[in-house]
């Protein structure tokens, strides 16, 4: 039996504001227990929630960057349900009127097509605070810093077909988000959630089959594995005679599985209602023009200008726009080097290496947009060979930041000195004479022998333009 | 002294015929007096009161006193006072004080009121006669055996006894205008989003109004002045600019159109009710107004609408009072659902319970369309009614309730034929707009209320209509002997 997966993501992100959704309260991350609690967050009677308008802004941004429609009315409501975290005892929402409506994503597939992910919408909502189990024997605490903190939950059509495409489009949401600077997009701090919602049906089938649904992933990696566990746990499931039952399922990293948590058959019933101490969100289309004018280059516009005005392949300029800070300390390094394509192939090979190596993100990266643009230049200039290029970047990656004083220090410059060069090669052609035979015979493939061995001679630092030319000279005369 | 409106205490005040503080200790007297068995103060604050009279005399002396300064009021308890209990009639809530002052309570501290306590309420203001208060009925001042009704039935009955000069009170559904046609006072509710509701605790947020609950409309005027307002930690408060309520008090009422709803005036009325409110009417003429019946035909749908939207906002707003963070919290609960579920057992009232259910059902799957929806549905209807009336008359006048007081105890053992009281106020609060309740006579010595509904913002007029009537009327200056 051949299986079809189907996956629908619904992603929480956390909008980077400095107050809360509805009050004025601090959205810092960490700080101790209730401290960023006002009156509202704790729900005290008489208070009401005054709407941020930069969450506005904000969501919007993102719906103009997926191209959806906005919402020029949107209406809040109280979705309401008991907890401890959720001091009102409902959460408000939006649920008719999202301010952001259908839109859509393009995501890469490992094949290199292209596959257009619908965006069913994306609301606005605020954060529950958190219970804390640990630390209070036989009770339990309440923070609720985090409650009131905006959200904007993104939610997918079921268009995703397997796990590495929904972490694609995990990634390209990802990258979106930091582009538009609407969340720090931080998986491991919470930031950025997802729950997937997952379900398999025979291939052909037009039906959805039952889904299940895995919630507060946080991790890409971990997004992929529990899709994949979960698959497989359905499979087996379904090939064994048994049904898949709706449900909400945890997923353990450790462990590696996904585990019950409660049974979606009894809906909770949320009791959706227009929220009465709210007006209804209108914009205008000067505010959505407003917004417009300060959205950023998006990724799919600045690969296309990548291509344009650098020169560089299609897939040089994906990689290299795949992340907002990426893109920007490329286009520094152009901007001092002056040369695209060795910036492009310095910044996707040999610093993208480093930092995957070292498991560091671009703006935690040891070597500067400076330090690799003087770098290229000075290979450029030929001042050092593109190999020696790679000992001093080496240097760099150590915590030296000076080009010039590791170039100078360790000796490396190259040698332009017709004078010094031409002794090499006299000196290598007088210690090789069965070689220069060879050559002179009409083996022309010993000519690599010559240049290898004067440039050992000469430490790497020979100006291998100069070396050729000098070398085919020598050993023609 | 006790019985002078604000207007004329202030004069007094400003002649030095009396200061805040002997004003004050004199109200202070009586109620020590009068509310053992009255039971409208659930709170006073004798020794805050003071201190504030002797500061707004203080304020006087340095010629820095405004109209309202050193004027003894009170405040329903359904206003958060910082420091100061604030119970909201229930058991939920008897031990809870806020760290802060709602916004009337800021404007009105402000302005060099001050503040004698906190007035009796049925539980969540959910109530027509002040008998759902974990603190016990308020006696109505006409006739101890009545009620005062309700929600603000302590306010009402506190202006009626002159236990203060004047109070505050909110009406969701019609409990200020109702509990001042039975006291005989003045009650104003001001159009939906004129006083900001913040530290007001939440009955139906899209319903509930502050408004002032005084001896003469002069006086509403006076407090309106200050609490109504533009505030912004309340996102449906209107942002228009500061209004002076008392700049047409005394505009003639010549060319004025008033509408009769024919709905008001039919089976439901008593041949008594309708002598007094047509003695009312040859007044009004007599000043110059004109008078037409016009049609509200929906108005018979107002309070099954309102019995699904204000429980439906209720069930929803108490959800906060969970046990958890303040409020009443039951002995040793064994794990959280127990906490919950005997907490809000235990501080809730039944009228209460009853309302939180009703909303919960309203809202619930597969009710929600038949029930919340179609509630919003009527609304829009009586709003339009009132549109359309408002093309023809300036004002709507009518009875605020079917009758006087009842008697405590009376209506009890049936919610709905409770629910029936607000038949002629409901309707205002669906629509949002400002509606005014004021003396007009006398049934077998007790009060009789008429009520004035205007367009939205309207207040001005109301006020003005409402005080020429009482230039020409007595009604108004009838006490109650106590």
């Amino acid at each position: 039996m051949t299986w079809e997966t189907v996956i629908g993501l619904e992603v929480h992100v956390q909008l980077a504001t400095n107050s809360k959704l509805f009050s004025g309260s601090s959205t810092n991350f960490g700080a101790e227990p209730n401290t960023q609690a006002s009156l509202y967050d704790l729900a005290m009677p008489g208070t009401l929630p005054v709407m941020n308008e930069e969450v506005l802004r904000m969501a919007v941004s993102f719906g103009l960057a997926v191209d959806a429609e906005i919402g020029k009315r949107s209406v809040f409501d109280r979705k309401n349900y008991f907890y401890p975290d959720l001091p009102k005892g409902y959460q408000i929402s939006q649920l008719d009127f999202p301010t952001v409506g259908r839109g859509s994503l393009k995501i890469q597939l490992e094949d290199g097509s292209e596959k257009v992910i619908a965006i069913t919408r994306a609301h606005i909502e605020e954060d529950a605070g958190k219970s804390l189990h640990e630390d209070f024997q036989g009770m339990s605490g309440i923070d609720l810093n985090r409650a009131g903190t905006p959200l904007l939950e993104i939610v997918s059509d079921p268009d995703l077909r397997n796990a590495k495409e929904a972490v694609a489009y995990l990634k390209k949401l990802h990258s979106i988000i930091l582009y538009l600077g609407i969340s720090d997009g931080n998986m491991a701090q919470g930031s950025m959630r997802c729950d997937a919602n997952v379900s398999i049906r025979k291939k052909g089938d037009t039906e959805f089959g039952t889904r299940t649904e895995i919630k507060n992933v946080n991790s890409f990696r971990f997004v992929e594995k529990a899709i994949n566990y979960e698959v497989q746990r359905q499979i087996e499931l379904l090939e064994d005679g048994g049904r898949v039952v709706q449900e909400t399922r945890l997923y353990d990293s450790d462990k590696d599985e996904t585990r019950s948590m409660r049974s979606k058959e009894v809906a909770n019933d949320y009791r959706y209602f227009p929220e009465p101490d709210l007006l209804p969100v209108v914009i205008d289309d000067a505010f959505i023009d407003a917004v417009r004018a300060t959205l950023p280059e998006l990724p799919g516009a600045r690969c296309q200008r990548f291509i344009k005005q650098y020169g560089l392949s299609e897939y040089d300029a994906d990689v290299l726009v795949s992340s907002r800070d990426m893109a920007e300390y490329f286009e520094a390094v152009v901007e001092l080097c002056g040369d695209a394509k060795l910036s492009a192939n310095w910044v996707s090979a040999d610093l993208l290496g480093l930092l995957n190596k070292q498991d560091l993100t671009i703006s935690e990266s040891p070597i500067s947009p400076q330090a690799l643009g003087i770098l290229i230049s000075r290979i450029k200039d030929n001042t050092i060979s593109g190999k020696i290029a790679k000992t001093v970047f080496e240097a760099l990656s150590e915590g030296e930041a000076d080009v010039d004083a590791i170039i100078e220090a360790r000796g490396l410059k190259q040698v332009t000195d017709t004078g010094a060069i031409e002794k090499l090669v006299e000196d290598v052609i007088a210690a090789n004479p069965d070689q220069v035979a060879q050559y002179r015979g009409g083996k022309e493939a010993v000519f690599g022998f010559f240049v290898g061995q004067a440039m050992k001679l000469s430490k790497g630092k020979a100006n291998p333009a100069q070396l050729n030319e000098l070398l085919r000279k020598k050993l023609s005369a | 002294m006790l019985s002078k409106t604000v207007a004329e205490l202030a004069i007094a005040l400003a002649n030095k015929d009396v200061s805040s503080v002997e004003l004050t200790q004199a109200y202070l007297d009586r109620i020590a007096q009068l509310n053992p068995t009255l039971n409208a103060y659930v709170t006073t604050t004798p020794d805050q009161a003071l201190a504030q009279a002797a500061a707004a005399d203080a304020l006087r002396a340095a010629g820095k006193a405004g109209p309202l300064t050193g004027i003894p009021i009170a405040h329903k308890d359904i206003f958060c006072t910082r420091d100061v209990l604030t119970a909201c009639g229930s058991r939920m809530l008897a031990n809870f004080t806020a760290p802060y002052d709602a916004c009337v309570v800021e404007r009105l501290q402000a302005a060099g009121a001050v503040m004698l306590g906190k007035t009796n309420m049925d539980e969540f203001a959910m109530g027509s006669s002040n008998e759902t208060s974990h603190f016990g009925p308020v006696q109505n001042p006409w006739d101890q055996t009545r009620v005062p009704g309700g929600s603000s039935g302590g306010s009402a009955a506190a202006v009626a006894a002159d236990l203060c000069a004047m109070a505050t009170g909110t009406d969701t559904g019609g409990s200020i205008r109702q509990p001042a046609s039975f006291c005989g006072i003045t009650g104003l509710k001001p159009t939906y989003g004129r006083v900001s509701r913040w530290g007001m605790i939440a009955f139906a947020s899209s319903l509930d109004q502050a408004g002032p609950l005084s001896k003469s409309a002069e006086d509403a005027a006076l407090m309106m002045n200050v609490i109504a307002g533009a505030d912004a930690r309340d996102s449906t408060c209107l942002d228009i600019p500061a209004e002076d309520f008392t700049a047409q008090l005394n505009q003639p009422l010549t060319g004025l159109r008033i509408g009769l709803p024919r709905e008001h005036f039919s089976d439901g009325l008593s041949t008594q009710v309708q002598e007094i409110l047509q003695l009312a009417i040859s007044k009004l003429e007599s000043l110059g107004a004109t008078f037409r019946d016009i049609d509200l035909p929906n108005n018979h749908l107002s309070v099954p609408a309102y019995y699904v939207i204000a429980p439906a906002e209720a069930s929803a707003n108490l959800s906060r009072f969970d046990g958890a963070r303040f409020g009443y919290r039951c002995e040793n609960p064994v794990n959280l659902e127990d906490m919950y579920k005997r907490s809000r057992g235990e501080g809730f009232g039944d009228e209460v319970k009853r309302r939180i259910m009703v909303g919960t059902y309203a809202l619930s799957a597969g009710y929600y369309d038949a029930y919340y929806k179609k509630a919003q549905k009527i609304r829009r209807l009586i709003k339009e009614d009132f549109d359309t009336a408002f093309h023809d008359v300036d004002l709507i006048l009518g009875p605020t309730s079917p009758h006087t007081a009842f008697k405590l105890g009376e209506k009890n053992s049936d919610p709905v034929t409770m629910y029936l009281e607000d038949i002629y106020t409901i309707a205002v609060n669906l629509a949002g707009l400002p509606g005014i309740s004021l003396p007009a006579g006398l049934l077998n010595g007790l009060p009789i209320g008429m009520q004035l509904v205007g367009p939205a913002l309207s207040e001005s007029r109301l006020l003005n209509v409402a005080h020429q009537f009482q230039l020409h009327t007595d009604w108004h200056t009838q006490r109650p002997e106590v």
